[in-house]
């Protein structure tokens, strides 16, 4: 993880800090393209979100199917390799089957979801589309402890055994998701943690547990619950190493609202970040000066699955 | 560039030290008439014995062998494969190849590894070819059948101005005839079974004729329990020795996208 960290650029600016100008970074060929199409709009309102979405915020409103297909159609025309559908919560919106097989026709698709929504029927025409779309089809599914007391502290009351109830129904139609673990409990993050994880699910049935890992963004409800970033965390120029600006997500993806686009998933709410209206608008090179930038640059966070 | 027409070719990648299925593959390709064979890189990793398999590949007069990322870490003595996995689970395993891969080649053939060319451009049956290990674009790009859109194929081999690619890098094979005519064949490996359940490797033939280019798959026999039984004096992992008796991947398994993993046991 630390090939990519420059080294003697953060030693050199470690103390006194010098004002230096954030570094811009260029897109290399938008890749994967990111939905959010249910806007901010979620079931639940976890204490670590770093975008506060929640049953009342409207900030971002959900996409129209319109508009998805809309972008999906701008993203075969341009090459795009790979879709993911986000929020707030994907299966809220009521023709969320619809912009599933619609972005399945284009490429493979990832769903980040809390599993609650998905019952028992959404659970079986979910499998029977990864059995028989052209493309894959992955869930990422979030958990954020390994007791119901570890997870239910950040995503809610009793919502262990309902997560788990949406990853069980899943399994059982032959989709095996992507567990994603935000790493807010200090020690998920290390290797016992993971291996605690890993047992978890496998002892629940899942035989081939898959799992991700993510730091949390201090940022959003996340600011609120454990403190945002200190003055220092920002990127400066000369902090990414020439060649390896791959490592970042935002060199090869872009994040589609219902209010325009955006360069990654992170930053939706902060108004600055709006690229334009079209995705036409977002291909151009951006600027890493918020905070955010800096856990991903540092923990090396991937947004993809 | 001259145009290559009304021949056979064999295109093969990912040897993964396995010099019993490389001996097989060979043998195969020119019973077939190959005039030339292609290896796309990845000469290393998951078998025993590594110079065995280089013996066979350089100094070859019909053979071309193309640097995979392995190749590059290897002839570069860097310090892993640069497979670019991101479990740490995948690379738990990936490691244990790689240092036993790197403590068993010779240094001239490190130096060999480290100096061979990363692309071969050609002109067949009147169509622009480029062969790369994992992408056209990056050495260490995973191109699997169900994440890899007509889409994004069409801009990439337009903007490089290609007819047909060929590539390894993932190990599983497939090929696809574009809505545009265009071509891609991933060659699969020949140094590992495909997750599928069957012992056998895959590469694959290149028939030239006039100005037609076709491609087909094929599937390769060898001896894998001797292959198992040298891994195991070898030292290498019981997990390993698995997946070359039953066919299925039991490691390196985080990577494959859900639709390929859901073929396999693990």
């Amino acid at each position: 993880m630390a090939q990519h960290l420059n080294f003697e650029a953060l030693l050199e600016r470690a103390a006194p800090p010098k004002e230096l100008p954030a570094p811009t970074l260029a897109l290399s060929h938008l890749d994967t393209l990111w939905l959010q199409v249910t806007g901010t709009l979620c079931n639940l309102a976890c204490l670590h979100c770093f975008i506060s979405c929640g049953p009342k915020n409207h900030n971002h409103e959900m996409m129209t199917l319109e508009s998805v297909q809309d972008a999906l159609n701008w993203a075969r025309d341009h090459g795009v390799k790979e879709f993911y559908f986000t929020g707030g919560e994907p299966f809220m919106h009521p023709q969320i089957k619809e912009m599933i097989l619609a972005a399945l026709e284009h490429g493979p698709l990832n769903i980040l979801t809390n599993g609650i929504l998905i019952d028992e029927s959404m659970a079986a025409w979910l499998g029977e589309v990864f059995r028989t779309s052209r493309y894959n089809l992955d869930l990422r599914v979030s958990l954020d402890g390994t007791t119901p007391e570890e997870n239910d502290a950040i995503r809610g009351r009793k919502t262990y055994e309902k997560i788990f109830g949406g990853i069980d129904r899943l399994w059982a139609h032959g989709v095996n998701p992507v567990i994603t673990v935000t790493t807010c409990h200090a020690d998920l993050a290390a290797e016992d943690g993971r291996r605690r994880f890993y047992e978890v699910v496998r002892a629940r049935g899942l035989s081939q547990p898959r799992l991700k890992f993510l730091s949390p963004f201090k940022i959003g409800r996340e600011e609120h619950r454990a403190g945002g970033y200190e003055a220092h965390e920002r990127l400066v120029e000369g902090d990414l190493i020439p060649g390896q600006e791959d490592a970042l997500q935002c060199s090869s993806c872009r994040m589609v609202t219902a209010k325009g686009v955006y360069p990654c998933p992170i930053l939706i709410e902060v108004d600055e970040a709006l690229m334009g209206a079209s995705l036409d608008d977002a291909l151009v090179d951006i600027k890493l000066d918020h905070p955010a930038c800096y856990t991903c640059h540092v923990e090396g966070v991937t947004c993809r699955t | 560039m001259p145009n290559l027409t009304d021949t056979t070719i064999a295109v093969f990648g990912g040897v993964y030290n396995n010099y019993l299925s490389l001996e097989a593959t060979l043998a195969h390709a020119r019973q077939s008439g190959a005039s030339a064979l292609y290896c796309l890189g990845d000469l290393g990793g998951f078998g025993p014995h590594p110079d065995r398999s280089i013996a066979q590949l350089r100094d070859q007069h019909d053979i071309h062998v193309m640097q995979g990322n392995y190749d590059h870490s290897l002839g570069n003595r860097l310090g892993d494969c640069a497979c670019g996995y991101t479990d740490p689970r995948d690379n738990y395993f990936a490691q244990l190849s790689y240092d036993y891969t790197f403590a068993n080649t010779s240094e001239h053939h490190k130096d060999w590894l480290r100096d061979l060319p990363t692309g071969f451009r050609h002109r067949w049956a009147g169509k622009e070819v480029l062969m790369a290990h994992g992408s056209p674009r990056r050495i260490n790009e995973f191109l699997w059948e169900s994440t890899t859109p007509d889409g994004f194929l069409e801009h990439l081999l337009a903007s490089r101005n290609i007819d047909a690619l060929f590539i390894t890098h993932t190990g599983i094979p497939w090929m696809r005839r574009l809505d545009s005519g265009r071509l891609v064949v991933n060659v699969g490996a020949i140094g590992r079974p495909a997750n599928n359940g069957l012992t056998t490797v895959d590469y694959v033939l290149v028939e030239l004729q006039g100005d037609t280019l076709d491609a087909s798959l094929q599937a390769i026999p060898y001896d894998h329990e001797r292959l198992a039984s040298e891994m195991r004096a070898e030292g290498l992992p019981e997990e390993f020795v698995e997946t070359v008796l039953t066919g299925y991947w039991t490691t390196c398994t985080e990577v494959l996208p859900a639709r390929e993993r859901a073929r396999g046991k693990y």
